[in-house]
């Protein structure tokens, strides 16, 4: 079986980029409160270019390979390419997701919205939430 | 259990992803056999009227079927028709209960007792009556084990104890509860008792008078029959002292512009026109039931619910929730595989065709109570084979060779 691409099965045991950063510019916290899904997703922005980002959490296999993806899709991107990114550009690069779990899928990216957000109003960094 | 039985759900003819529906959902809710869906279409084709207004032989046959089909139910659960309330379902039934038993029992300062075990169903109604009434809630605490605590059950009653609601089966823990000798303890503080009884009612023999309660709710959707359609059961005396939830049609005597009275019981309860195909659906419902026999519907559930615990117990990375023993269970078994989330678990099964639960089965202050966010969970009817059960088993091997 799976039904889980390999791409999900990949990050979910080999998470990229998980761990906090010890200077985001943005940071936000999204969560599934029906089944416990929690993501963070920090950036720290440069020169309007994604330096770095890191995601930490738990949840499902799919939410949380779906943090690990997109942290490798968008760092040294430019932040204005990365506002760009649509739902469809996440789950199409995780090989699709079956419908029943978009809304695992796609915390990640709500988060790295807020973070983004967050980032062009704040200078220094997030507390703990 | 005859495995010809399966012939009379014409949905278990089913694929999902190419593969034979194994629907391992039962506890959300209940395949129909033909007859049920029949008994509903016949009396849309052939009978259907309002009932209980028209003076028309039509609306007269629709009321027969309506009123006959109360008095299979209340046979069914060993009551007599006047005491047998039609709702839209356990919660709206909850919710009659508690609007009517706040207005009538509940002052400030009194005290409301549930369970941490309750479905959400047995738990907001309460929360939300005992603040209209300014009482304060309780909650009787389970055990590690998923059962009852029933010293902090004792504490926790006292002449202040106005309500005691709590489930006869917990839909997540399988736990049955020990209604019977609880009912006669809160009686004795004065009590009324209040049993949720929608994941009892549905798999085994249940006798309203001996459980010893006053109302007790549930639904026909998880008793093989239709949606939309659920039951209050209470003590005619209890019943009449309580107001409408709804009002409106057909549930008054009187009516001036500026006051009315109440019909008796249960047409006080059920303003408007009542789920009337539903309700002649559930009593086609409690024919196929009977006509197994509810003794033979418990013996296939243990037997179920025993080769599932046995798989489940035996494999080291899983965790079961709930009564280690069958008999000490409802038709259903809820567990995690180690480090997995319940949602990648019930999506992985799904893709070999197998429906679980997977999420926290409105039930988040229990699963709190364990410190899990969520669980997974397989329940059975009278349509589930052990064949059904071992391929479970087998798939969350494969789900757990997945992931892990």
């Amino acid at each position: 079986m799976t039904g889980y691409e390999e791409v999900i099965l990949d990050h979910w045991r080999h998470p990229r980029h998980k761990g906090r950063l010890p200077d985001p510019t943005g940071s936000a916290i999204e969560a599934n409160p029906l089944c416990g899904d929690v993501v963070r997703l920090e950036v720290r922005v440069e020169g309007g270019t994604i330096a770095d980002a890191r995601f930490s959490g738990e949840g499902c296999a799919i939410s949380q390979a779906a943090a690990s993806l997109l942290t490798e899709l968008i760092v040294g991107k430019p932040v204005a390419e990365v506002e760009k990114m649509k739902d469809e550009d996440l789950l199409s690069a995780l090989g699709g997701v079956v419908r029943t779990r978009l809304s695992c899928a796609l915390l990640p990216l709500r988060a790295l919205r807020k973070a983004l957000a967050s980032g062009a109003q704040r200078t220094s960094p997030p507390g703990e939430v | 259990m005859d495995e010809r039985i399966r012939d009379d759900f014409p949905i278990l003819r089913r694929h999902e992803h190419g593969k034979p529906l194994v629907y391992l959902d039962s506890a959300a809710t209940s395949m129909k056999p033909s007859a049920v869906i029949e008994a509903e279409a016949d009396f849309y084709r052939e009978s259907y009227a309002n009932v209980r207004r028209g003076v028309y032989e039509l609306a007269a046959a629709a009321t027969d079927l309506y009123e006959g089909a109360r008095a299979k139910v209340a046979s069914f659960i060993g009551a007599r028709p006047d005491e047998v309330v039609f709702t839209r379902g356990t919660t709206e039934a909850l919710n009659l209960a508690a609007w009517g038993l706040g207005e009538t029992h509940v002052d400030p300062g009194d005290e409301v007792l549930v369970t941490e075990m309750e479905h959400h169903a047995n738990l907001l109604p309460w929360q939300e009556m005992a603040r209209r009434q300014g009482a304060h809630l309780r909650a009787a605490a389970v055990t590690q084990d998923g059962e009852l605590d029933r010293d902090d059950l004792r504490r926790k009653l006292s002449p202040r104890t106005k309500v005691l609601a709590l489930a006869h089966v917990s839909n997540v823990l399988g736990t049955v509860n020990p209604v019977v000798e609880i009912a006669a303890e809160a009686h004795r503080a004065g009590a009324v008792v209040v049993v949720d009884a929608a994941q009892s009612v549905p798999h085994m023999p249940v006798d309203v008078r001996e459980l010893g309660a006053d109302l007790v709710a549930f639904s026909g959707h998880k008793m093989l029959g239709p949606t939309g359609i659920g039951i209050l059961w209470g003590r005619n005396d209890l019943l009449s002292e309580l107001p409408p939830l709804l009002t409106g049609g057909e549930m008054v005597r009187e009516v001036w512009l500026n006051w009315a009275t109440w019909d008796d019981p249960p047409a006080r309860f059920e303003g408007g026109t009542p789920p009337i195909a539903q309700a002649i659906g559930l009593g086609a419902a409690v024919d196929y039931l009977r006509a197994i026999g509810m003794d033979e519907v418990r013996r296939h559930g243990e037997k179920l619910t025993a080769l599932a615990l046995d798989g489940l117990l035996g494999r080291p990375h899983v965790t079961v929730y709930g009564p280690r023993d069958p008999k000490a269970r409802g038709a259903l078994v809820s567990f995690a595989l180690a480090g997995i989330h319940p949602h990648d678990v019930a999506t992985l099964l799904d893709q070999e065709g197998i429906a679980i639960r997977a999420g926290h089965h409105c039930a988040q202050p229990l699963h709190r109570r364990f410190g899990i966010p969520a669980s997974c969970r397989a329940s059975f009817h009278v349509y589930t084979t052990p064949d059904e059960v071992e391929h479970f088993l087998a798939a969350l091997d494969r789900a757990w060779e997945a992931l892990r």
